[in-house]
């Protein structure tokens, strides 16, 4: 069996995966699955997705030889497959377009999203105001103070955002609440969960739908420069940018898949969010993955500089790429992840998200080891705008 | 396996009524406060007796639930101190059942060997595991057989006949429906709907068949116990175990009158259909 043919039919992953969810929820997953299944393989619903893609998102993005910093760093080419210059600026509306399509196939009039930074959040508002859905998106109370902006954006939209206050009122909690509204109002409900998380068929429907990033930047590499890449390098929160650049590659051997965690105040502070590096498998939020917990399975807060790494968990394909040693998982701090954002915004003019300055930051390292006829393609998941009063309060300014 | 509870529903059907199951948070608001609060519930009434047991993460309980955890888990209540409790609980009641409800993860840690053993020895008569559907739980239903502690499984409304008789092939104990598509302390259910789903559950177990979910009075527990034979109480009790959450000594008494209005209804109306 190769890596490519995973999941198998009940959702897993080798041991990770799966569908660990309340019996009421068992029925609508099925039902989702079967419809998943028949779309998949539906002419005229991948020709809209890939419609939608084109003229909406703005596909394909392109890919982009980052020269100058390749040089400035030395060693091997660094090329960014630019997400950041998607419409809403960030991988994510790959995958609220596919399913927001999913869900009106399916007859939902409902649309429910969790958001942690608020760009899954800003993507399925975005993909319901196009389609007429209702919308609802939870966030973690502290959320929705750290990110007004984004916050306005949705309610623009027209979507409600509902502050979530039970827990660490973070991510987690939000999918913990997005659940729970599904779970009361499944009949005409559709959760457009935004990462390759959750239970079957969430993690395998999310990575089909953002594997056309990984579809592009082969082909596009293979007209560059004539070849493969040596290495992909992608960040990893939940891990659905990684996961959709990874996926056409996992049987090109030779290609290294690195995906980079945020070790926020460093590993061994204990004060991060890298599960794949410092967690063990455990079940959270429907499936079997590497988690953040304590020795009483209790989850654990996370910390890092960008709230879109900041879950306690990571989709289970990961954690099986990990186990079977096919991708390597590492971590990059926070200091780290900030001195990539500023190098990469200084030297080529493009502001890179924080999540994305983690899998620049490792580039950044690897490229020296690699050498000078190495090639490296980052996915470049999002960019920053939305961080810059992040990046300024470092820095002592307040922008607002 | 499970003498506990089978002894009990049989006795029930010998006086002719359903049982009624109560549902408190472990360690809820503090640790202290639980095992005096599960003998006040069993003297007053309380069949079966329902342990939360608390994590950080309850997708399919409501606020007044979640908010239990919350209280329990500032005061480090682990599965160990929970099962803590209920060996002492056991050292002056050696009749009444104890259900563990809770949520895969906690127990995963523990190793499904090793709970089950651990929940056995302690006096644990069933358990019931919120996030584990039978197709992801084979093995730890196979453990906890092995030690004569009941795999509690649940029904909902969504749930199909076909998959229905799946489930009751493995369950044990009793059924667990949710009467309701939503979380704990929600509406209350439609009671004909109910009735219809359970006179369909019954086509497929000999098992009692308990109905939870949205039940939170005397007179909705007489409603649902004559359709099925055990109605189950939780946030209903929950909710008064949180407005004394600063006076605990006074929960057992407070919550036992409660659950003593309910028993007296469902002895009142007799049931189990």
């Amino acid at each position: 069996m190769t890596a490519t043919t995973l999941p198998d039919e009940r959702g897993h992953f080798g041991p990770y995966g799966g569908c660990f969810v309340s019996e009421t929820l068992m029925e609508p997953l099925e039902e989702l699955r079967q419809a998943y299944q028949r779309y998949l393989n539906d002419p005229d619903f991948l020709a809209e997705f890939e419609a939608d893609l084109a003229t909406y998102v703005g596909r394909p993005s392109p890919l982009y030889l980052a020269e100058r910093w390749s040089r400035r760093q030395g060693g091997a080419r660094i090329w960014l497959k630019r997400e950041d210059l998607n419409h809403t600026g960030a991988h994510k509306i790959n995958n609220t377009i596919g399913q927001a399509l999913l869900a009106k196939r399916m007859g939902k009039r409902r649309i429910i999203a969790e958001t942690g930074a608020g760009q899954h959040g800003v993507a399925t508002a975005t993909v319901a105001a196009r389609l007429g859905l209702e919308c609802v998106v939870y966030m973690g109370a502290d959320d929705v103070k750290r990110q007004a902006p984004n916050v306005y954006r949705m309610k623009l939209l027209g979507a409600t955002v509902v502050p979530v206050e039970s827990g660490s009122r973070t991510l987690k909690d939000a999918l913990n609440e997005a659940m729970r509204d599904w779970v009361t109002h499944v009949d005409d409900t559709f959760y457009i969960i935004g990462t390759v998380a959750g239970p079957h068929p969430y993690p395998a429907m999310v990575r089909d739908f953002q594997s056309v990033i990984g579809r592009e930047a082969r082909e596009q590499i293979l007209a560059a420069e004539g070849r493969l890449p040596d290495a992909l390098v992608a960040c990893v929160g939940g891990g659905s940018n990684a996961m959709g650049l990874f996926y056409p590659f996992l049987d090109d051997s030779a290609v290294a898949l690195y995906g980079v965690e945020a070790a926020g105040d460093g590993l061994e502070t204990g004060r991060h969010a890298a599960p794949l590096c410092a967690g063990r498998p455990g079940v959270l939020h429907g499936n079997r993955t590497y988690l953040m917990e304590d020795d009483a399975g209790q989850i654990i807060e996370t910390h890092s500089i960008s709230a879109g790494l900041d879950y306690p968990g990571v989709g289970p394909e990961h954690a099986w790429l990990k186990d079977s040693g096919r991708a390597q998982y590492v971590a990059v701090t926070d200091d780290e992840a900030l001195a990539a954002f500023h190098d990469v915004t200084r030297t080529e003019g493009i502001i890179p998200a924080l999540e994305s300055s983690h899998a620049l930051a490792y580039a950044n390292k690897l490229a020296p080891q690699l050498g000078e006829d190495k090639i490296i393609v980052v996915n470049l998941s999002g960019r920053g705008d939305k961080d810059i009063g992040t990046v300024a309060e470092r820095d002592g300014i307040r922008l607002f | 396996m499970s003498q506990r509870i089978d002894t009990t529903f049989s006795g029930l059907r010998t006086e002719r009524r359903s049982a009624l199951i109560t549902f408190i948070t472990a360690g809820d608001p503090e640790p202290a406060v639980t095992v005096p609060l599960m003998h006040a519930l069993a003297e007053a009434g309380a069949d079966i007796i329902e342990l939360g047991v608390p994590f950080s993460d309850p997708m399919a309980d409501g606020p007044v639930i979640q908010r239990a955890s919350e209280r329990a888990l500032r005061h480090g209540t682990r599965l160990a101190d929970v099962l803590a409790m209920v060996r002492t609980f056991r050292e002056q009641d050696s009749r009444t059942p104890v259900v563990l409800m809770g949520y895969l993860n906690p127990i995963e840690v523990i190793g499904y060997e090793h709970f089950a053993r651990e929940a056995a020895e302690a006096g644990v008569d069933g358990v019931l595991t919120v996030d584990l559907p039978p197709e992801e739980g084979g093995e730890l239903v196979e453990a906890l057989r092995q030690h004569g502690v009941a795999p509690i499984h649940l029904l909902a409304p969504t749930t199909t006949e076909a998959r229905m008789a799946r489930i009751l092939e493995r369950a044990g104990g009793f059924v667990y429906y949710v009467s309701i598509k939503g979380v704990t302390g929600g509406a209350e259910a439609d009671l004909s709907e109910a009735a219809d789903k359970i006179a369909a559950i019954r086509r497929h177990t000999g098992l009692p068949v308990g109905i939870g979910f949205g039940i939170r009075d005397a007179e909705s527990a007489r409603r649902f116990a004559a359709i099925s034979d055990a109605v189950i109480v939780g946030s209903a009790l929950v909710t008064q175990v949180e407005a004394l959450a600063d006076e605990p000594q006074k929960i057992p008494a407070a919550v036992a009158a409660r659950v003593a209005e309910m028993a007296q209804a469902l002895r009142q109306a007799g049931g189990g259909a």
